[in-house]
């Protein structure tokens, strides 16, 4: 008889998901997180995109730590002297079913710790598991510090750097370029300044993502969400093309904020945290298996993330993964089978759902933005140049647009855009 | 490489770790290939790995924001050791 029907690993988006599911169905539930509190080592950009929570906390909205509702989707191209900003905002944002939120894990992630507790779920924090135990291939229970726990099912939410994924399915470590290092620093400014500079009232924010000058022209992008009191700016840049990279990665962060369009935003803020997180780049193709004997991968510790340039998403998919994850779990552990085919509803319930179907959906994206390196630095300055042509004016004859533009296409390269805009077309 | 302008230990100043002193989570080999070495200045977003004017390389764990970045990028080169830091140590995200 095993110490626990489940033991769970990680307290992020995932773990507590699928721990108030397990407990929820009286099942007896050990979670390990080794923050000292839930949300201690987790870092987001980070916007949620909130319908996986409502499914289940219907009422989240009154009481979850979520900061400013998203009002606004800016894309910008930056090239290091201008940039080009798309801003969309439309009523249906404010849907229940589309809404989204940004957020800060320190806090969201407390909050839904102790939904998983208030129904039964048990909590240690400040340990991390070291190892899993394994009898006859099958995952048996987990090691942390001196002790050995043991359980039927083990499911494993510990996030993009799990040191424990690879012993679980037995695949190798994420490649340098599946993986990307996000870098952010959340900037303290008061809430009716955040108010003027995006255009919105209280509560109400903006999602803000910059291709281009923010990564020195590497693959990856800047990012800015607005939180109650706090912005949280960062970039997001893939590690195999980092290590070449002009500049350090902090380097980059400081460039940004201080860019002549960013600068403006940020003047007046303060500094209050600096973070590092990993973020899985590869897509559905890197993603390893699900699950295995004894054991269950949700969330980013199965690499479930998708970065579409214009939205980057992962804390939807490991919400409802982990909710799936305990749902089956459950399932299995009333059928007295935790083996890899008691488990292998999970797979299915994912694939019927919108986090598989979804990273299915944008699985070329990730290989079209490695092979695009123009996207990062000579299509943000032909986009600046083309806008020169528009706008600029000193007293000298304007030339007209179907004389100017063209040759700035073929600075690039005619082919060059046809091959990259069928590929971004055919990727998404 | 460019010039590096920034002090990040000024940012991480900000941040809240329990330094375990006693432990280092991350070890390096004993002579680290300055190539590999090169990669892990760029990547590490809180800096932790560095070469100084007199071309002299170091590294100071004591910073760490525990992403797994340099175990990613050099875990089969130069990186000889990366675990979790001890108990309750490291760093505490506020914010997060």
């Amino acid at each position: 008889m095993a110490d626990f029907d489940a033991i769970i690993v990680g307290s992020g988006c995932a773990g507590p998901m699928a721990a108030f599911e397990l407990a929820s169905r009286g099942k007896s539930v050990l979670v390990i997180e080794r923050g000292n509190y839930c949300g201690a080592k987790n870092m987001s950009g980070g916007r949620l995109y909130t319908h996986p929570l409502r499914e289940v906390f219907p009422n989240f909205a009154s009481d979850a730590p979520l900061e400013r509702r998203i009002t606004h989707e800016r894309i910008s191209l930056m090239a290091p002297d201008a940039n080009f900003t798309i801003d969309y905002t439309d009523q249906h944002m404010a849907d229940p079913n589309h809404e989204s939120h940004a957020v800060l894990r320190g806090r969201l992630d407390q909050w839904l710790a102790t939904q998983a507790q208030d129904a039964g779920a048990e909590y240690i924090n400040g340990i991390a598991v070291e190892s899993l135990i394994k009898q006859g291939g099958r995952v048996a229970g987990v090691r942390a510090g001196e002790d050995e726990i043991s359980a039927e099912v083990v499911l494993l939410c510990d996030g993009a750097n799990s040191l424990l994924a690879s012993q679980a399915v037995g695949t190798d470590p994420p490649s340098p370029a599946a993986m990307a290092v996000g870098i952010k620093e959340v900037i303290q400014l008061d809430p009716s300044v955040i108010q003027d500079r995006f255009h919105c009232g209280p509560g109400e924010g903006a999602a803000w993502l910059f291709v281009g000058d923010p990564t020195h022209g590497t693959t990856g992008g800047g990012f800015l969400y607005t939180n109650q009191d706090t912005l949280s700016v960062g970039l997001v840049a893939t590690i195999s093309d980092l290590m070449a990279a002009e500049v350090p990665i902090y380097q980059m962060l400081e460039d940004f904020k201080h860019h002549p369009a960013l600068a403006p935003v940020l003047a007046g803020g303060t500094v209050v945290e600096h973070s590092g997180h990993m973020v899985a780049e590869g897509g559905y193709s890197a993603m390893p298996p699900l699950a295995a004997d004894g054991v269950m991968l949700a969330g980013e510790s199965a690499l479930m993330v998708i970065n579409a340039g214009y939205t980057v998403r992962g804390m939807d998919f490991a919400l409802a993964a982990g909710t799936q994850a305990g749902r089956c779990a459950t399932a299995a552990l009333d059928a007295g089978d935790t083996s890899l085919a008691g488990l292998a509803g999970y797979r299915q319930a994912l694939e019927d759902s919108f986090v598989l179907r979804d990273l299915k959906t944008l699985r070329r994206f990730p290989h079209f933005m490695e092979n695009t390196p123009r996207m990062f630095n000579a299509y943000p300055q032909m986009v600046r140049d083309a806008m020169r042509a528009v706008f600029l004016l000193d007293g000298e004859p304007v030339k007209p647009l179907r004389k100017s533009l063209p040759p700035l296409a073929k600075k690039v390269g005619y082919l060059n855009l046809l091959r990259d805009a069928l590929g971004g077309i055919r990727a998404l | 490489m460019k010039p590096i302008t920034v002090n990040v230990d000024e940012y991480l100043a900000l941040n809240r770790y329990q330094v375990d002193e006693q432990n280092a989570h991350i070890e390096l080999a004993a002579d680290p290939s300055p190539t590999e070495f090169a990669k892990l200045i760029r990547v590490c977003p809180a800096g932790l790995y560095r070469l100084d004017s007199a071309g002299q390389r170091s590294f100071d764990y004591a910073g760490c924001l525990e992403c797994g970045t340099c175990r990613v990028a050099c875990g089969s080169t130069i990186i000889a050791k990366w675990t979790n830091p001890a108990p309750s140590m490291g760093v505490e995200y506020r914010y997060g």
